[in-house]
C-alpha cells in the first residue's frame, strides 16, 4: 500500500516533466526578444560596408554591448526552450530524446558563451 | 507489435484524424511557419556567433566573414534570416493576443494569420530595401 495521492504519484511522469514553468519562460523571454530583435536588424543595418575599426568601434560600445548580451541571454534560454519542445513533440524514442534534449542545452550554452566571449573582448580587450 | 490496439491490451479507440486529410488552412500553414522559422532561428545563431567572433578576432576573420556573409548567397541566406527573425517575431505576437484570451473569432484568427504573413514580408522588403541604400 502506498500513502502518496494519485496525483503525487502521476507528477513529473509526462513526457515534458515540468509546464508551467516552461510556458512562462518561453513567453517571457518572447516579450524580451521583440525590441532585442528589432535592435539586432537595426545594429546588423548600421555595420553594412563598416571596415574593422568601424565594426570594433560599433559592437564595443557600451549600448550596442549591453544590448547583445541581453539579446545572447533571453535569445539562448528563448530558444533551447523551444527546440524542447520540438524534440518531446517529435521523438518519442526516450533515449534519443534524452541526447537530443542534452545537445540542445549544450547547443544553446556554447552559443551564449561564444557570444559573450566576443562582446567581452570586443567591449573590454584589446 | 505496438499497434493502439493491441499496445496496452486495450480495444481499438477513436484516433484524431491524421494531418493529411485537412484541407489547408491559413492558421495550420502559419503556425507550422512559426515553428519552421523558430528552428531556422536556432541553427542561424551559429552565424550570429561567427560575425560577433569574427569582428572580435581581429581584421583577416573579419574580412573572411564579410566576403562570405556579403557574397550572393550569403546575402540571400540574411534576407532569409531577417525574414525569418520578422515572421517568428509577427507570429509571437500574435500568440501574445491567444495567450490574452483574445481572437479566437474564425475571422479574427484569419486576419491575424494573413497579417502575420503581410507584415513579416513587407517589413523585409522596407529592410532590405535600407541595407540596399547603404544601410543605416
Ligand atoms: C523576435 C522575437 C520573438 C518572439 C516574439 C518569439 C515568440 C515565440 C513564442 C510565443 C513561441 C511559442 C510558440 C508556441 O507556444 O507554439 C516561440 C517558439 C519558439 N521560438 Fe521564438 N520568439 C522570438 C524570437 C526567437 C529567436 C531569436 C529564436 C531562435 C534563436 C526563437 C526560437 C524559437 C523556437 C525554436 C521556438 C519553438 C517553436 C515551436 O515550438 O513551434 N525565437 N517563439
Amino acid at each position: 500500500m502506498s500513502l502518496q495521492t494519485p496525483l503525487k504519484k502521476v507528477r513529473g511522469l509526462g513526457s515534458a516533466k515540468d509546464g508551467t514553468e516552461h510556458f512562462w519562460r518561453q513567453r517571457l523571454t518572447a516579450v524580451a526578444n521583440i525590441p532585442l530583435a528589432l535592435f539586432l536588424v537595426w545594429t546588423v543595418l548600421s555595420s553594412i560596408g563598416a571596415n574593422h575599426e568601424e565594426m570594433k568601434a560599433l559592437l564595443g560600445s557600451p549600448v550596442t554591448a549591453l544590448g547583445f548580451l541581453l539579446l545572447i541571454v533571453s535569445g539562448a534560454i528563448h530558444m533551447r526552450l523551444g527546440m524542447q519542445m520540438i524534440v518531446e513533440d517529435y521523438i518519442s524514442n526516450e533515449g534519443l530524446k534524452f541526447v537530443l534534449l542534452m545537445l540542445n542545452t549544450f547547443f544553446a550554452i556554447l552559443i551564449a558563451v561564444v557570444c559573450v566571449y566576443a562582446i567581452m573582448k570586443l567591449s573590454l580587450g584589446a | 507489435m505496438a499497434t493502439p490496439a493491441n499496445r496496452t491490451g486495450q480495444r481499438a479507440r477513436p484516433l484524431s484524424p491524421h494531418i493529411q486529410v485537412y484541407s489547408p488552412l491559413i492558421n495550420m500553414i502559419m503556425s507550422i511557419v512559426h515553428r519552421m522559422t523558430g528552428a531556422a532561428l536556432y541553427v542561424g545563431t551559429v552565424l550570429l556567433a561567427w560575425w560577433l567572433l569574427a569582428a572580435a578576432m581581429g581584421p583577416e576573420a573579419y574580412e573572411t566573414m564579410s566576403s562570405v556573409l556579403g557574397s550572393w548567397p550569403g546575402t540571400l541566406v540574411l534576407i532569409g534570416y531577417c525574414w525569418a527573425l520578422l515572421h517568428h517575431m509577427f507570429g509571437g505576437i500574435r500568440h501574445f493576443i491567444w495567450d490574452m484570451g483574445k481572437g479566437f473569432e474564425l475571422q479574427t484568427a484569419d486576419m491575424l494569420a494573413w497579417g502575420t504573413a503581410v507584415a513579416s514580408f513587407g517589413a523585409t522588403v522596407l529592410v532590405c530595401l535600407f541595407a540596399f541604400a547603404g544601410g543605416a
